[in-house]
């Protein structure tokens, strides 16, 4: 088949296209994966499907209920929004660490999860705030929790013609807090070894009456740590509970041997990042009470 | 399959090309429009050199389709100066010698510009971490970022 270049204006014509050209086809929003891939020969599709002409894609919505990010919004329009980085500020400093200056002004937090790195610094952020995606396709919309949205490295839950449209952050209440910490071995530029993202809750007492903990690069996908989050649960963020909730992240994590670290490495970093994330995430929480 | 035709904005000046439907707006900037200040570096995002804006971001036109930019607004090295003055932060880049081989020089330029229309009061931090897209083999980095916070020093004065 020849190269094409298709510009949909509604969902519907975008998820037509993908479903006519099948595998031939590929969603293309900031390219700062996809085009890289098609360089390297790893990917090579025909027909590229430019997300961006589609409002809903690019929309962004602060609402007194959710938060609702379009797919293709790029993470520097993102960070530029005062609300968004005060509602959500672990989510919007893990958006902030994927690539340079002029990567953040094409990647988005959709392509992140559609690229389905394990490492991908956005996901754990988003899982620990229990995003979840709205993915359209031929017969229609469903929704996806973002913590089953990957189903190993590179891929994904979608369906022939299906397409990620946006992701639906609830709105985290003022006595809430997030974080994302991601560890890599120089200041800027990289992937991570580990990363961890965290959100929770605490009551006027301090204590902690919800949370999620969620683990990146350490597992082929990222890995929803109900361990670690329970062991927060009921009592305030005390010495004891960073130790829990450290040792269940370590329990948890389950890395491989690679050129970033071992795994025995790996598993320690789990640890002490995940308490370093608890403990900006329940500062955080308690500014908000 | 017949050349995709694109109507664009390129510093400011209407422009029309032709493209194949996967050409990056880097290749159709240096060969379809002649404009050859955008350099072409690693091709995969890592390095700088083809910066450009799209709509005023920044951005790595190698990872830009050129069919892309069918109604937007582009902005490269070539549009920077004014005519023969160059913009302050290409002037201290020469005051501060920001530069040896040249071959990033076009991207920190672009790039060091559009920080400043954000930022006109950068840290030294702030600098180095706006230019952390930007790779630079000759100069070790240090003359760049002086460079640039005299420039800024100087559009604030």
């Amino acid at each position: 088949m020849q190269a094409g270049f298709e510009q949909p204006r509604t969902i519907e014509e975008a998820t037509a296209l993908l479903q006519k050209h099948g595998d031939a086809a590929r969603p293309f929003a900031g390219g700062t994966d996809l085009l890289v891939q098609m360089r390297g020969g790893m990917r090579s599709p025909d027909i590229l499907v430019d997300l961006k002409r589609i409002p809903e894609l690019g929309q962004l919505e602060i609402g007194s209920d959710e938060i609702v990010i379009g797919a293709a919004c790029s993470t520097a329009s993102l960070r530029e929004n005062a609300e968004l980085v005060r509602l959500l500020p672990g989510l919007l400093e893990a958006a902030e660490l994927i690539g340079s200056e002029q990567i953040q002004g094409r990647s988005s937090i959709g392509g992140n999860l559609c690229n389905a790195s394990p490492a991908a610094d956005s996901v754990p952020a988003l899982v620990a705030n229990s995003a979840v995606c709205s993915v359209a396709g031929p017969d229609g919309r469903r929704d996806v929790p973002a913590a089953e949205f990957s189903t190993g490295p590179g891929s994904t839950v979608l369906g022939s013609g299906e397409l990620l449209v946006s992701l639906r952050v609830p709105r985290p209440a003022p006595d809430a807090g997030d974080a994302y910490l991601r560890f890599i071995p120089r200041s800027e530029m990289d992937i991570a070894v580990v990363g961890v993202g965290v959100a929770l809750t605490l009551d006027a007492d301090g204590t902690c009456t919800a949370a999620r903990v969620a683990l990146g690069a350490v597992g082929p996908t990222v890995i929803d740590a109900t361990t670690a989050a329970t062991a927060l649960l009921g009592g305030p963020i005390d010495t004891a509970a960073l130790e829990r909730v450290s040792e269940a992240a370590r329990e948890a994590a389950r890395p491989i041997d690679d050129k970033r670290g071992t795994a025995a490495y790996r598993k320690h970093v789990a640890g002490v990042l995940t308490r370093r994330t608890v403990e900006i995430a329940a500062r955080r929480a308690a500014e908000g009470n | 399959m017949a050349k995709l035709h694109v109507e664009t904005s390129v510093n400011g000046e209407p422009t029309e090309f032709l493209c194949e439907p996967h050409t990056t707006l880097l290749d159709a900037l240096r060969n379809d429009i002649g404009l050859t200040g955008t350099k072409e570096g690693c091709a995969t995002g890592d390095c700088g050199a083809c910066s450009v804006t799209l709509n005023g971001r920044l951005v790595c036109s190698c990872l830009v389709l050129a069919a892309e930019v069918s109604g937007q607004e582009v902005g490269t090295v070539e549009g920077v100066a004014d005519a023969e003055t160059l913009h302050p932060v290409q002037q201290k880049l020469l005051e501060h010698a920001g530069l040896q081989c040249g071959i990033c020089t076009p991207g920190v330029v672009v790039a060091a510009k559009a920080l400043l229309e954000r930022d006109p009061n950068p840290s030294e931090r702030d600098v180095r971490f706006w230019l952390a897209g930007n790779l630079c083999r000759c100069t070790g980095y240090d003359k760049i970022i002086r460079a640039v916070l005299d420039a800024a020093t100087e559009m604030r004065a």
